[in-house]
């Protein structure tokens, strides 16, 4: 028991100590999350107690509630006792040669402002007391602790997103309402779902209806509630959504890992803003209208072009392929060998918005409406075709190549379609996203755009078309939500990524029929 | 290897060898004429072979680490880039600790070796945890999530790093050691007009014996003898008693450690180490081990070699611009992937494993 | 059991929806709307809206800059420590505190057009100091126009920006148009007649890059190579061996500190150490000068004349260093911290305070207080505002890194 509780106790502590180092506490110091309560820096601390404490229980669960109790303190100390040994450290020695964040107000922050020796004793006593809470949570019903680390965890976003903090009683309204909402769930959540399928069973048409209704009023609605910023924030979404799509023809239908998406994308964009913009070197200066059908079979017609080459190429020799291309078109749009035609570095500018009549888009909230149409084409067509002959054409290529084409399949033909349609939905995308910036720039498709679209893809759920939507949302939307952590926005993004994949290895909502493994090699 | 009698796949290898051809043809033209056109001498030529493959012997390490794990795992492991940033970046506080107390220029060669091994250690440490926390448990989910792991990682130790040592730039010390009256690491010499560094064969040989040790490592020891057993089959392997996880263990430490090797190398020769400097050489390293056929020791070496020479020698041959070299590099690799659709050397594991 | 799970987690959102939203709009309880303000302060009024500042809350600036992604974080962090040590120097404005409300643009138009849209949909923000990159400028502008916020860009270069007509754009920065003649001068006096330039593919650099070869040409020179580098790569030698047999008497490079040094140095190993290497601003930092080493001794770079700035720079060398453990790593702090001294100055002469102890600013006031800064001696030299939102002014001076240190050599 007490190697468990020092264990878990260490392993806290030396992440607090990487998060102290890289200068998170001295930075969230400034961020109230219950005003004049507590700041996110000494929350941080807080929350690394109470998880060394609860995570040094479980292998005591026969034991007595004391005994609980006390592993959890042991480990919070221990945790805590970290802290305090790199608060004395950081004070006695000038550290900041190498770590750059060693700094006086580091120890100012970890010792809460009461002096090295003070301080470090105070830390260790809230660790201990906050550990042994850890550890005493484990012993309640899981309904009540789940729900309240629900709640808790509401109250903390809030408090982070808002950027003065709750006051005191607008955070303990919604924890408890939170809590409330969690905890009904889990206790009378099943009856009211055996109760609901019954409604729907007895009058099904009845109730889509209602839903469909329901779902279609909130998204035409959503600009007016979200406002300026929201809204834009959505139409970054839904232009990944239409190009998470896309991809997920290639990859989760057909089974053709292409890591070089963004070129389609690309090419979208700077037919777009070639045809349209009056500053390009065509100096065409057409109607948006004209240009988004051709920037979509320009990028059609690129994708069958890449697909060619590939034909015989598998797996991981394709991924590379697919990325050489995508940075091919980068460079090539960049270089200044094609500048006259493309822009080179300075791109293209004065891109006009799509105009009906004598209204032209500009705000978010006008492109909103556009980008849901494109989405819902899109998901449209794509439930279509998954359920087609073409869809299963696709399974059958992803399942097995060699099998596929044994039974009649013509390989050459649906892989093509599927580079080519892929590439379609992405141009649609490439064009909205040229009149939306209302410029293109070489340096926002980069591999990383690829990169992104592919993660969006697996992390909803490979194959899946909410799962794309959901992914779409998590990738695009949560670096939005971390954008005011400036500095700490990546380095969070990444860790949740992992986090995300290893508790949910199968996506956000996997497909129905694609619990399995993704082949992409013949046969192991 | 694929045997297609089928008539409309004929019809497509043709059209996909005629692009081929064409790309082939192009390159020919554009050689021919830059040579004829006689703008650049023969020392040009020399002077960027040997750039080309000293960068090369980097990518070649780099390179080894992927196709090992790819080898075993059949996983991308795109944080690879990082973990050769990594081992870089700690060694850089030994070696700069080491060039302020004078110790580096006393002894020069005991401070090189101590910051290699640092660079090594750190790296194989960084490589350990990733496997242990971001891909161990999900050894056996479907084969794309650990590559999203991986990039979440990526992210993550780039601006770990960031984060803890700050953003400027970090700088290697000049560095001088003399093997038979030659500055084998800092020295610069004149030779028919050509500026010759004896560092850039330095890289080249290292990466030569450290891929043959390697090779020999895999062939002819009973670990490697695992290793293989553990790349054909993991149920298998394990039922005769190999410890699957020591091996998978084992392969991302050595994939570490040379490339803590190759990121000390690369520091050396161009100083500048920085928390992104990992992600670009990462992802020509994962190209050319798939150019030379991913899972080969031997073909990841030369595909390694292959990329830094077209990248250093190629823009100038074509007679096109610098900028494009990565435009030229990734064409070529078409054109070798359309003839050898699964890398120079990738033949006899292609049909188990490509 | 899908569906109620979903249906959960919308009760849940929409909670923290309502809760996010619902504190939002009476805390800051800012308006830009000028009807409603008629009510609640004697006639302080002001076409683009005025905002108020409660008293205790702390006057906001919104700063835009890439925080994030390969290279261009260095260039942002170290704008965002510029500015902060200005909000720092300033202290207390007319009794407030200034907050720095920092939003990563990843240099992108479209990082740039949606930091624009999340700060104009916060009618606390003041006034913005930002964005960093040409392309993020071009995607955000156009918003902050129609929303009426001004802006202070510290490192937006591109020429196009001052020619749309935008009356809320400012930067203290010069134009890519400036540096260019001025360095093809200075190099054509010493008796230069070739010269290769090299730009790293930034619109900043390729600009340079541009106007240097045009003015270099009409002075009578000739450019014998004109080059690209893709930002990140690291073995130049190749490149230069090429520059060299078209026999350059100089280098001229528009990009930043890591692709100049890298240039600068490896021009040794391709025994071009007597070609002369010149850049531009980007690369006056110190960690240029530390990442070439020896090999930037004798190399030059244009830079605004030091002779006009103010003598603050030593002062506040000593500042960066005790808040963030390193030097500058790359140039544009000091034009960070002259924008935000801008802004806070023109709030200060534009700021009124009403009966309940509010700060009222008017946007409009604002905006013309920015553009008539007039002879402020910043620390990247003199500030002075001209009618299209030019405020980096001063003249060029051309410096030689000798002993590790910029020296001026240029007017003399």
């Amino acid at each position: 028991m007490l190697k468990r509780s020092l264990r878990r106790g260490a392993l806290v502590g030396g992440v607090l100590v990487f998060i102290a180092l890289i200068g998170a506490p001295a930075a969230f110091a400034r961020e109230p999350v219950v005003r004049g309560v507590v700041t996110l820096s000494q929350l941080l601390l807080a929350i690394g107690a109470l998880l060394a404490g609860s995570g040094a229980a479980p292998a005591t669960r026969t034991r007595s509630t004391g005994a609980v109790v006390a592993a959890g303190a042991i480990a919070g100390a221990v945790c805590m006792l970290l802290l305090a040994l790199l608060a004395l450290l950081v004070s006695a020695v000038d550290l900041r040669q190498v770590l750059v964040n060693a700094t006086p107000q580091l120890v100012d922050e970890l010792t809460l402002g009461r002096g090295v020796v003070t301080g470090s004793t105070v830390l260790v006593v809230l660790g201990t007391v906050l550990g042994a809470l850890g550890g005493w949570s484990t012993r309640l019903p899981a309904a009540i602790s789940r729900s309240a680390v629900l709640a808790g965890a509401a109250v903390v976003v809030v408090g982070v997103l808002r950027d003065k903090g709750l006051a005191i009683a607008e955070a303990v309204a919604l924890g408890v309402a939170v809590w409330a909402v969690a905890y009904g769930r889990s206790r009378w959540g099943s009856a009211l779902a055996t109760r609901y399928q019954r409604v729907q069973r007895r009058n099904s048409t009845m109730v889509s209806i209602v839903v469909w209704i329901a779902g279609l009023f909130i998204l035409l609605g959503l600009p007016s509630i979200l406002g300026t910023y929201g809204t834009s924030v959505l139409d970054l979404v839904g232009l990944y959504v239409l190009m998470g799509l896309g991809l997920n023809i290639v990859v989760g239908y057909a089974g053709l890992l292409d890591l070089g998406y963004v070129a389609f994308f690309t090419i979208g964009a700077y037919v777009t803003g070639l045809l349209t913009s009056p500053a390009a070197s065509t100096q065409l200066g057409l109607s948006f209208w004209i240009a988004w059908p051709l920037a979509m079979v320009a990028a059609a017609g690129a994708g069958a072009l890449l697909g060619i080459p590939v034909l015989r190429m598998r797996g991981d020799y394709l991924a590379i392929v697919t990325l050489g291309f995508g940075e091919i078109i980068r460079i090539l749009v960049l270089s200044d060998t094609f500048k006259s035609v493309l822009g080179g570095a300075q791109g293209i500018i004065e891109i006009p918005g799509p105009s009906i009549g004598s209204f032209t888009m500009m705000r978010p909230q006008h492109f909103y409406y556009l980008i849901l149409i494109g989405v819902m084409i899109v998901v449209f067509v794509s439930r279509r075709i998954s359920d087609s002959r073409v869809g299963r054409a696709w399974m059958a290529i992803r399942e097995d190549e060699d099998v596929a084409e044994a039974t009649g399949v013509n390989l050459v033909k649906y892989k093509l379609l599927a580079f080519a349609m892929g590439a379609s939905f992405s141009g649609i995308g490439g064009a909205i996203f040229a009149s939306w910036v209302h410029s293109v720039f070489p340096n926002s498709f980069t591999l990383l755009v690829s990169i992104n679209i592919l993660s969006l893809v697996i992390v909803g759920g490979i194959g899946s078309i909410p799962g794309v939507i959901l992914g779409a949302f998590f990738l695009v939307g949560l670096p939005e939500v971390l954008r005011s952590f400036a500095d700490f926005r990546m380095i969070t993004f990444g860790a949740l990524l992992v986090a995300m994949m290893i508790a949910r290895p199968e996506g956000l909502w996997p497909a129905k029929s694609r619990r399995r493994e993704l082949h992409l090699e013949v046969a192991e | 290897m694929r045997r297609r009698l089928s008539g409309p796949v004929d019809v497509t290898q043709l059209v996909v060898s005629g692009i081929g051809l064409v790309i082939l043809l192009f390159v020919v033209y554009r050689l021919v004429a830059t040579l004829m056109g006689g703008t650049y001498g023969v020392s040009t030529y020399a002077s960027q072979a040997i750039f080309g493959l000293a960068q090369g012997g980097i990518y070649a390490l780099i390179a080894l680490g992927y196709t090992l794990v790819y080898g075993i795992l059949f996983m991308i492991n795109f944080a690879h880039g990082e973990i050769f940033m990594g081992g870089t970046y700690i060694a850089y506080f030994v070696i700069a600790a080491f060039d302020r107390s004078g110790f580096l220029e006393s002894n020069p060669l005991l401070a090189i070796v101590a910051t290699v091994a640092t660079a090594m250690t750190a790296s194989v440490i960084l490589a350990l945890g990733l496997e242990r926390i971001a891909y161990r448990p999900l050894r056996r989910a479907p084969r794309l999530v650990p590559l999203i792991t991986a990039i979440g990682a990526s992210l993550f130790l780039q601006y770990a790093f960031r984060g803890l040592f700050g953003t400027g730039v970090k700088v290697y010390p000049d560095t001088h050691l003399h093997v038979a009256g030659i500055d084998i690491l800092g020295g610069r010499y004149d030779i028919g007009g050509m500026v010759v560094r004896p560092i850039y064969f330095v890289v080249f040989l290292m990466a030569v014996t450290l891929m043959l040790a390697l090779w020999i490592l895999v062939q002819k020891t009973k670990m490697g003898k695992a290793m293989r057993a553990v790349a054909e089959d993991k149920d298998t392997a394990a039922l005769m008693g190999i410890d699957v996880d020591r091996v998978v263990v084992l392969t991302f430490a050595l994939g570490a450690a040379l490339a803590g090797a190759a990121g000390v190398m690369f520091a050396l020769y161009n100083k500048q180490v920085t928390h992104t400097m990992g992600f670009i050489p990462g992802i020509k390293a994962f190209t050319a081990a798939v150019l030379g056929g991913i899972g080969n020791v031997p073909g990841a070496m030369l595909g390694g070699f292959f990329l830094g020479l077209a990248e250093s020698t190629f823009p100038t041959l074509l007679g096109l611009d610098s900028q494009l070299k990565d435009v030229i590099a990734f064409g070529l690799l078409v054109l070798v992937l359309i003839f050898r659709p699964t890398g120079i050397l990738g033949e006899v594991l292609s049909r188990k494993r490509a | 059991m899908r569906v109620l799970r979903l249906v959960s987690f919308l009760v849940i959102a929409a909670l923290l929806v309502a809760a996010c939203g619902g504190g939002a709009t009476p805390a800051p309880a800012a308006t830009s709307a000028p009807e409603t303000e008629a009510g609640t302060s004697e006639e302080y009024t002001d076409e683009w809206g005025v905002v108020k500042v409660e008293a205790g809350s702390p006057i906001r600036i919104g700063f835009g800059a890439a925080l994030s992604g390969a290279g261009l974080d260095v260039l942002g962090i170290d704008e965002k420590r510029g500015a902060e040590l200005a909000v720092a120097d300033k202290g207390d404005l007319l009794g407030f505190s200034v907050e720095l409300v920092a939003e990563d643009d990843l240099c992108s138009a479209e990082g740039g057009t949606t930091v624009a849209n999340k700060f104009v949909s916060d009618p606390s923000i003041v006034a913005v100091l930002g964005q960093m990159c040409s392309s993020g400028c071009l995607g955000a502008m156009d918003i902050y126009q129609e929303h009426n916020y001004t802006m202070v860009s510290p490192s937006c270069t591109g020429v196009v920006m001052t020619t749309r007509g935008n009356t809320s754009f400012h930067r203290v920065c010069w134009n890519d148009e400036i540096q260019g003649p001025a360095a093809a001068e200075y190099l054509y006096s010493k008796g230069i007649t070739k010269v290769a330039t090299i730009h790293d593919g930034s619109p900043y650099g390729e600009g340079l890059a541009n106007t240097l070869a045009a003015a270099f040409e009409e002075l009578g020179g000739e450019v014998v190579s004109a080059e690209a580098v893709n930002v990140g790569d690291t073995d130049m030698r190749p490149l230069l061996e090429r520059i060299k047999s078209a026999g350059p008497e100089a280098i001229y490079f528009g990009g930043f500190v890591a692709e100049g040094a890298y240039l600068a140095s490896q021009r040794i190993d391709v025994g071009m150490e007597d070609v002369i290497f010149m850049g531009a601003d980007g690369l006056q930092a110190l960690d240029y000068v530390k990442a070439a080493g020896s090999a930037s001794e004798g190399t030059f770079v244009s830079a605004a004349n030091p002779a006009e700035a103010g003598p603050g720079m030593p002062a506040f060398l000593e500042a960066y260093q005790a808040a963030y453990g390193e030097e500058p790593p790359a140039p544009f702090h000091a034009h960070a911290y002259d924008a935000a001294m801008v802004i806070m100055n023109a709030i200060e002469k534009v700021a009124q305070t009403d009966a309940d102890g509010n700060l009222l600013i008017g946007r409009k006031a604002l905006n013309e207080a920015i553009g008539s800064t007039s002879g402020y001696q910043g620390l990247s030299g003199m500030i002075t505002c001209d009618e299209v939102g030019n405020c980096g002014t001063g003249t060029v001076a051309i410096s030689e890194v000798r002993d590790g240190e910029f020296a001026v050599v240029w007017p003399e």
